[in-house]
């Protein structure tokens, strides 16, 4: 009895203590201890991605780029969807995170109005609470479309979502399950372009290679890929221009907080200046087709870059 | 406990249940998809099940298969299957039905070698043939086991099903899907509710199943403690059979 009543209190207390060193651990980690003159590259700068490759290249980017001018940066990679990240970044636990403008501008107001790169910049220097600032965005985009094959597309001189009325046969949109409530949507297809849609394929691997094959096989006709995928190359696809603006433009965009000063702030936007759209496409295909690490490929593209 | 309030009020709305996308037609497709698995899956282990039970061999190799066969995680082969059949019911058909081949298999055998060898000794002395064996005793004996791993196999493909949804609109699973991406959380604990209760009606079903395959004979023989102390008789291993009829 004794004993197990001993054993029982030594459990708790190393519970207790396993806390008390975790929040321990969590407050020596803050950057917001770490001092305040950043700018003169002293200070460790937390840069933080997305759970997507892509992003995490960018991210691995930035983080090589800050390291190359004598900052100190922590990376906290992986951080899953927006929803997780997004109170990270506005409680000052991350101090540069890679966005997606037009993405980042719905998720602060589901209301926004968009429009095209410069509308949707300017929206989000607006949107974005206390504290946080996006430096200048970078022309690479990444943005969802509404993409078809090279076969398809040529058979009825396909060129803009608008000209997918023309199309005579069914037309079935394949995609995971929200792409089907989405504001731009089968749903807004047929009200706003006057597109047949007849029916909706779940495809539930957002938009990886079971999304690709059913596109490819014509057992659905359009879906939504990320404009930056290396399969609408390789595989011969098409993005749809868009110019009503049905997606919010999508362009590549650092996140920064207060402790971003000027000195860290022209590394980024060198970097930003420098990453084109092609560029990223190529950082994608050789994740995806040539499985490099986000380090090699981000080292490999600053050097191609000349940057730092 | 709101988001249970919030599930049944989903499952309960009237607005849910119209159409081709409706709870009712996503219920019946998931049910017939899962009945259509088991089926396949019936046919294909039933008889092999029989054979190694009736002859004795493959026993192991059975095992070892039906083992690996466990072993494999449903969402990965049909994947795999999709990428080379493409997208639709082919590819979940195909691994549901690998995923309930296991329990019948071992149904099917088990079945057969839990009846007392005096009694499949009697049965050939007195003349019958092989397939008079087979057909008239070891069939009848094995009946129960058989339908329990039919009910093992029924109850994990009714739950799994939800995956069918991974690559065609089909099933209860899509509310599954649509309510976690839009976090929907109502329409994902309801469809989650819908599935549980589809199992535990099949489940109810499969009770009253097992009881009816006991052979009379058998049946009868049963000492009443015995039957009072086991919902599910288990004749096989009974010694009441061992005294039987023939």
């Amino acid at each position: 009895m004794f004993t197990a009543h001993r054993g029982r209190l030594a459990a708790v207390a190393a519970v207790a203590v396993g806390a008390v060193v975790a929040l321990a651990g969590c407050a020596s980690g803050d950057p917001l201890d770490s001092g305040s003159n950043a700018d003169e590259g002293s200070a460790t700068l937390v840069v933080g991605s997305q759970d997507y490759y892509s992003n995490e290249i960018i991210a691995e980017i930035y983080a090589l780029a800050l390291e190359g001018n004598g900052f100190t940066v922590d990376r906290q990679f992986k951080i899953g969807q927006r929803e997780v990240y997004l109170p990270e970044i506005e409680s000052g636990a991350i101090d540069v995170f890679p966005e997606y403008s037009g993405s980042l501008l719905q998720a602060l107001n589901a209301d926004a109005a968009g429009g095209t790169a410069d509308e949707t910049y300017a929206q989000l220097q607006d949107e974005l609470p206390e504290g946080l600032s996006v430096l200048d965005m970078a022309s690479a985009t990444d943005q969802n479309s509404w993409t078809v094959t090279q076969a398809f597309a040529d058979k009825y001189s396909l060129t803009d979502i608008a000209s997918l009325a023309d199309v005579t046969e069914p037309i079935t949109v394949g995609g995971p399950s929200e792409l089907q409530t989405r504001p731009y949507g089968p749903t807004t297809l047929t009200e706003k372009y006057g597109i047949p849609i007849a029916g909706f394929t779940p495809i539930e691997d957002g938009g990886g290679p079971l999304t690709i094959k059913a596109l490819v096989d014509n057992d659905i006709q359009i879906t939504n890929v990320y404009t930056a995928s290396p399969n609408i190359k390789s595989d011969s696809l098409v993005a749809l221009d868009d110019p009503d603006g049905l997606f919010f433009a999508d362009n590549v965009v650092p996140v920064v907080s207060d402790k971003v000063g000027g000195k860290a702030a022209d590394v980024l936007n060198a970097v930003s200046a420098a990453l084109t759209a092609e560029d990223l496409v190529g950082l994608n295909s050789e994740s995806v087709n040539d499985q490099l690490s986000a380090e090699k490929i981000a080292a490999a593209w600053l050097e191609q870059a000349n940057l730092f | 406990m709101n988001l249970f309030v919030d599930a049944v009020n989903w499952i309960l709305d009237p607005a849910n249940f119209a159409g081709p996308g409706g709870i009712p037609a996503r219920t019946i497709e998931h049910l017939v998809f899962t009945l259509v698995a088991v089926l396949m899956a019936s046919v294909i282990a039933i008889p092999v099940g029989f054979l190694i039970g009736h002859t004795g061999r493959g026993r192991s190799l059975a095992v070892a298969t039906s083992g690996g066969l466990r072993a494999i995680p449903t969402l990965g082969l049909l994947t795999l299957v999709a990428l080379w059949v493409g997208i639709g019911l082919g590819a979940p058909y195909v691994a549901l039905t690998v995923l309930a081949i296991p329990p019948i298999l071992a149904g099917a055998y088990a079945g057969f070698e839990a009846i007392d060898r005096s009694v499949i000794d009697s049965a050939r002395s007195v003349g019958m043939s092989e397939s008079q064996i087979v057909g008239t005793v070891e069939i009848p004996l094995g009946l129960p086991l058989l339908i329990a791993g039919i009910r093992s196999a029924t109850l994990q493909v009714v739950a799994t099903a939800t995956l069918a949804a991974y690559v065609a609109d089909v099933g209860l699973g899509r509310f599954l899907f649509a309510g976690l991406k839009t976090r929907d959380y109502a329409e994902m604990l309801g469809g989650s509710l819908l599935v549980i209760l589809l199992a535990l009606v099949l489940e109810g079903i499969f009770t009253v199943v097992q009881r009816l395959v006991v052979p009379r004979g058998v049946a009868s023989q049963r000492p009443p403690v015995d039957r009072a102390r086991s919902a599910r008789p288990v004749p096989g291993i009974d010694p009441a059979i061992t005294k039987g009829t023939h």
